[in-house]
């Protein structure tokens, strides 16, 4: 999305109330992941936008550095299963996604997980799953995954700014700094991240160029 | 009700037991010859025993015990193996351990069969430990070595026909008629006039007989029960969640222990902060035992936090050799394998024929420490009361946990009952010389009793004491050497095998020791049936403080592997079929030579087109008296190895139950894939690096291949069956994968290669 | 004092919440079907039915259990109302079980498959069963006893 295409987004309701609708949809089948819609965003001010590339795609760098951290991009799979460790291998015992994201019947994502990290190790967090396979990150170099983020029908029906919402309070975003066990938690902070995100969005939400 | 031949017969019976249990003799029969001798017994004829007396084999068959016999009025026990209840319900005394393979299915059928009884009124219960119940060749209380049904085939048998012959005797009495004018149906005596009489109602009447000096056995033709595929009689119980492991034990009052052990073999505790456990609800106790620290609570989950809790601060003491690296070790043991130790075999110069010989090969197979890891850790429930000790625990090693036991507490062996539950899973981890776990839990109530807390109590580990917790199957390296002539034929072998040795230092390292060399470490190197003029197997056993033990098919893990392997290897050499190389060096009437092409033609090896991307391995051994070939059809998915069938063609002589041959096949497969694929047990600085199945994988339901077995049924020698097929496995598979890819794989497991 | 809704029936045990259901289970309620295995959700031995799916035991704590409905092996026949549930008849036929430890397990995942897909394929099995560790390596008589199940519960 170009800077000029995006600030008209951001400014149209009409590609809100769309995007809106395709979450409710979702959310209705099932398929949703995280699709929790509160408000149109409307009602929130608009921002004002001080497209900076520079500053815009350094922001981005270090966004991009925690979503491709493996925990984050070990659920953002491009594949139809989740993955495990710093090493990214598959998830052990052939677990998969399933219809809905949750696994496979009779090997939910809650036969083992549940809404905290377990004194056993067992990592948990509120609605456990893997992405939807729309929101994969899996293998998107810099430019698809600006793109990714930006575009409502591969970020889980979000604008920007409920997107920043979402990394700065989702509870399972939030357990990556919380991993439990003994996984590496994301490195850099969540105030880090979440004003990295911000002025990303801020400063143009630029995407480095495709190659 | 007590039979007389009880009191008739106590005196034997002890003499039988004086003679198992002091007798050096004991140990000479836990020799591999001796075993191998005993199972010359000519199975397929009508046989007369005379019942001699003066050995362990004879012991359970001289009179039933006094905690097993008939516990209700009119009960018939003529002998330590069953009983038979006015109601006609006949319940026969298990003497070996059930662990999955089986044999409290496999032993009742023997009883049962010459019994004559009804089938569905055969109930089973584990034995006390008595030296009625030794095993007929060990002459000590155990279960291994898959020899509990062929060393059993006998003496239970008499066991059911002594009785029957009684009944048929009691019938005759009531009716008035000659013995040869009555015979049996299954759990009734008829008369040639129509006659009947059901077992229970005669259970009273025979109970005042005498035994039968001699006794017939039926003519295998007439068998009802034995050869035929028999469901097991614990599936009920075990899908029910009702069948007792030693972990569902709950004796009134207990409490649980959880032991803080040292990070390192060898290692002492030197000092621990008790109050930090203590300070947890419900922990009871926090007492010092020999193998570290024990936190005894209510339950296990307490006392589990309360180890969790004192462990970092606990501080150790270690030798610098318990400081293991197994990286390094493996290297060393390389080192060790270019020198030259205690022979194993020696046929011809081996020497002098690699350097004549056109070709010489060598390769060095390299294989981890393994952990057994039964599905159920490990735990024992011990109570001390002024009667005596009592354990409940799943084990495959009674005598000597009896012995151990007693002499933690200082009191006679007869003071301990030991109550064998079911085994969630044995695999050889539960029979160890010394008994590790169950001396652990009696030293846990002792030390707790001192520290005022008098109750009984079940120690638990955990699956990460369980894996870091040692008796593993020892790293072994072999270097094999082969010389080829300018046919191709093989002229020369010689193979130096290095590993540590698990008897030295037992009670068994008498028997099965000799000259250096641990049979158990060269068992299927030394006695190969390759036909090569010169062949040398040399031992180099390591001494080091990791302990080691048996682990299913114990020394045919490693040394099929290589052989199996090896000979590959001298077929690709020489350019030869690998089929047709082992056709020309296995003698042609032999078992492994009729297994082997029972497998291809089954497989279709070499006939039948395989899916692209998928080849054939195959293997052949024996082990523990029984014939195995494997044929492996493998591929590589994704760049692991996937493992899509497997054809094993099986002969152990006479089968008892199909049913478990065959069950018995694919889960020893499954057990060696999992070592194939996965199984490894190494250390840094001493400490073991698996802490749970997460880092020590084993094969799980979608990877397991079909497997598709065949039972030779030859009549000949009778062998085992639990170990039997683990040990081709890992050839069949890994010269599978070398038709596939070129590389010849000779260090485990696979996913060290990123094969798995 | 926690209260729990197990087979049917309410109990209350007096221990620490955080405490895994499978100790509670074992432990103070005396249902040792329940098996322990890992204490890590690696082996599948603890799996009860939690509302219907297949849990884990070992790694929940009884904290967040108020109000669910759990099943245990001890309950899942009679809950069926039946002598024994499809599933345990179906591994009795197939003659599955060795040493039987982690069968109570096994049931239970392939009954909570069955209860969601009444004609499982392969694949399915292969997914549904994947959690479930067996040592003494029963898998292939599992996939047909899952099966056999299948066809015993079309037939009831």
């Amino acid at each position: 999305m170009s800077p000029l295409a995006l600030r008209r987004f951001w400014r149209n309701p009409r590609g809100i109330a769309a995007a809106v609708l395709f979450g409710a949809a979702a959310a209705v089948t099932g398929i949703g992941y995280a699709v929790e819609i509160k408000s149109v965003p409307a009602a929130s001010a608009p921002r004002p936008i001080q497209a900076d590339t520079a500053r815009s795609l350094a922001a981005f760098a270090k966004v991009a550095s925690v979503l491709r951290n493996p925990r984050c991009i070990n659920c953002h799979t491009a594949t139809d299963f989740p993955r495990q460790g710093n090493d990214g291998h598959p998830h052990i015992m052939n677990v998969r996604r399933g219809d809905d994201n949750h696994g496979s019947v009779g090997m939910r994502c809650s036969t083992c997980h549940q809404d905290f990290n377990q004194a056993n190790g067992v990592p948990g967090a509120p609605k456990w799953s893997v992405a939807p396979l729309t929101m994969r990150w899996e293998g998107l170099n810099d430019h698809d995954l600006a793109e990714a983020l930006k575009d409502p029908a591969r970020n889980g029906h979000r604008s920007l700014e409920e997107m920043a919402e979402h990394m700065a309070h989702d509870e399972l975003v939030g357990w990556g700094w919380h991993p439990g066990g003994t996984r590496d938690a994301i490195p850099v902070s969540r105030d880090e991240f979440v004003r990295a995100v911000h002025e990303w969005i801020d400063t143009g939400a630029a995407s480095p160029p495709a190659r | 009700m007590i039979s007389n031949t009880l009191l008739q017969n106590a005196p034997r019976a002890a003499e039988a037991y004086r003679f198992a249990v002091a007798s050096p003799a004991v140990v000479q029969d836990l020799s591999r010859r001796g075993f191998l001798k005993l199972a010359g017994g000519a199975a397929g004829l009508v046989l007369a025993f005379q019942f001699t007396g003066r050995s362990a084999k004879a012991a359970g068959l001289l009179a039933p015990l006094e905690s097993t016999a008939g516990s209700g009025g009119g009960a018939f026990a003529p002998n330590a193996f069953l009983r038979i209840a006015p109601d006609g319900i006949v319940t026969i005394v298990v003497n070996h351990s059930e662990m999955g393979q089986g044999i409290v299915t496999a032993l009742p059928m023997l009883v049962a069969e010459e019994l004559d009884a009804d089938w569905s009124k055969v109930r089973t219960e584990f034995a006390p430990v008595d030296a009625a119940y030794n095993h007929a060749m060990f002459g000590i209380q155990m279960t291994g070595g898959s020899t509990s049904t062929w060393t059993e085939y006998e003496r239970l048998r008499m066991s059911g026909a002594t009785a029957r012959a009684m009944l048929v005797e009691a019938a005759a009495q009531e009716w008035g008629v000659p013995v040869s004018e009555c015979h049996t149906e299954p759990g009734v005596v008829v008369h040639t006039s129509g006659k009947r009489l059901d077992y229970g109602a005669l259970a009273e009447r025979a109970a005042k007989l005498t035994p039968p000096q001699k006794v017939a056995l039926k003519d295998p033709k007439t068998f009802r029960l034995l050869g035929k595929p028999t469901p097991r009689l614990d599936s009920r119980a075990k899908v029910t969640g009702t069948a007792e492991f030693g972990l569902d034990v709950r004796r009134p009052g207990a409490l649980v222990a959880v032991v803080a052990r040292a990070p390192v073999f060898s290692g002492k505790l030197v000092s621990y902060d008790a109050e930090i456990a203590k300070r947890i609800p419900h922990v009871k106790a926090v007492v010092a035992v020999p193998s570290g620290v024990a936190i005894v609570a209510t339950d296990y989950w307490t006392a589990k936090q309360g180890r969790d809790a004192i462990l970092p601060s606990s501080k150790w003491d270690a030798p610098p050799e318990a400081l293991i690296d197994t990286d390094e070790q493996a290297k060393k043991f390389a080192e060790l394998s270019r020198g030259s130790g205690a022979v194993a075999k020696q046929e011809g110069d081996a020497e002098a024929a690699l350097k004549t010989a056109m070709t010489v090969i060598e390769a060095d197979y390299a294989l981890p420490y393994l952990a057994h890891a039964p599905m159920e850790p490990l735990n024992a429930t011990v109570e001390w009361t002024d009667a005596g000790v009592e354990v409940w625990t799943g084990t495959q090693f009674q005598t000597m946990d009896r012995m151990n036991v007693a002499s933690v507490f200082g009191l006679k062996p007869e003071l301990v009952k030991i109550h064998t539950t079911f085994l969630g899973g044995g695999f050889g981890r539960r029979a160890t010389p010394p008994s590790d776990w169950i001396v652990e839990a009696a030293h846990v109530v002792k030390s707790a009793r001192a520290a005022g807390v008098n109750a009984p109590i079940k120690t638990v580990w955990s699956r990460e004491d369980d894996l870091a917790g040692g008796y593993y199957r020892p790293m072994f390296h072999h270097r094999v050497r082969g010389g080829l002539d300018a046919q191709g034929k093989v002229v020369a072998w010689h193979q130096v095998i290095v590993g540590q040795s698990f008897l030295v230092g037992t009670p068994f390292e008498k028997a099965m020791v000799k000259n250096g060399v641990d049979e158990t470490s060269v068992e299927g190197a030394s006695d190969s049936p390759y036909r090569v003029p010169a062949r040398r197997v040399e031992l180099i056993s390591p001494k080091l403080p990791v302990t080691t033990l048996w682990w299913r098919s114990v020394g045919h893990t490693h040394t099929a592997l290589a052989v199996e392997c090896f000979i590959d290897e001298l077929a690709a050499a020489a350019k030869r079929d690998p089929l047709e190389l082992r056709r020309e060096l296995l003698p042609p009437e032999s078992r492994e030579r009729r297994v082997l092409e029972a497998a291809i033609e089954r497989s279709g090896y070499g006939k039948r087109e395989l899916p692209s991307g998928h080849k054939h391995g195959i293997a052949v051994h024996q082990s523990f008296g029984s014939y195995v070939a494997q044929v492996a059809e493998v591929s590589i998915e994704a760049g692991r190895v996937r493992v899509h069938h497997i054809t094993a063609a099986v002969d152990c002589g006479t089968v008892v139950n199909p049913l478990t041959v065959e069950a018995q096949i694919q889960g020893g497969i499954v057990y060696a894939l999992s070592a194939l694929m996965y199984g490894e047990i190494t250390m840094k600085e001493g400490r073991v690096q698996q802490t749970n199945f997460h880092q020590y994988p084993v094969l799980r339901i979608y990877e397991t291949p079909v497997v598709d077995v065949h039972v030779i049924a030859s009549g000949d020698k009778m062998g085992g069956i639990g170990e039997v097929a683990v040990p081709p496995t890992f050839a069949a598979v890994l010269n599978g994968v070398y038709q596939l890819t070129g590389n010849r794989i000779r260090t485990l497991p696979l996913s060290r290669s990123g094969l798995a | 004092m926690t209260s729990l809704h197990i087979n049917g029936q309410d109990h209350t045990v007096d221990i620490s919440p955080d405490t895994p259901l499978l100790w509670a289970l074992r432990d103070h309620l005396g249902l040792t079907g329940t098996k322990f295995g890992c204490g890590m959700a690696l082996c599948g031995a603890c799996t009860v039915h939690i509302d219907g799916e297949a849990v884990r035991s070992c790694s929940i704590p009884i904290s967040v259990l108020g109000g669910k409905k759990i099943t245990t092996i001890e309950g899942l026949a009679e809950l069926a109302k039946r002598d024994l549930h499809p599933v345990q008849q179906a591994w009795i036929e197939k003659d599955v079980v060795q040493c039987g430890y982690c069968h109570s397990g096994q049931i239970m995942s392939a009954a909570a498959l069955l209860a969601k897909i009444p004609k499982p394929t392969d694949d399915d099995i292969d997914r549904a069963m994947a959690g479930n560790i067996c040592r003494c390596g029963t898998y292939e008589r599992i996939r047909a006893a899952v099966t056999r199940a299948a066809e015993l519960t079309a037939q009831a």
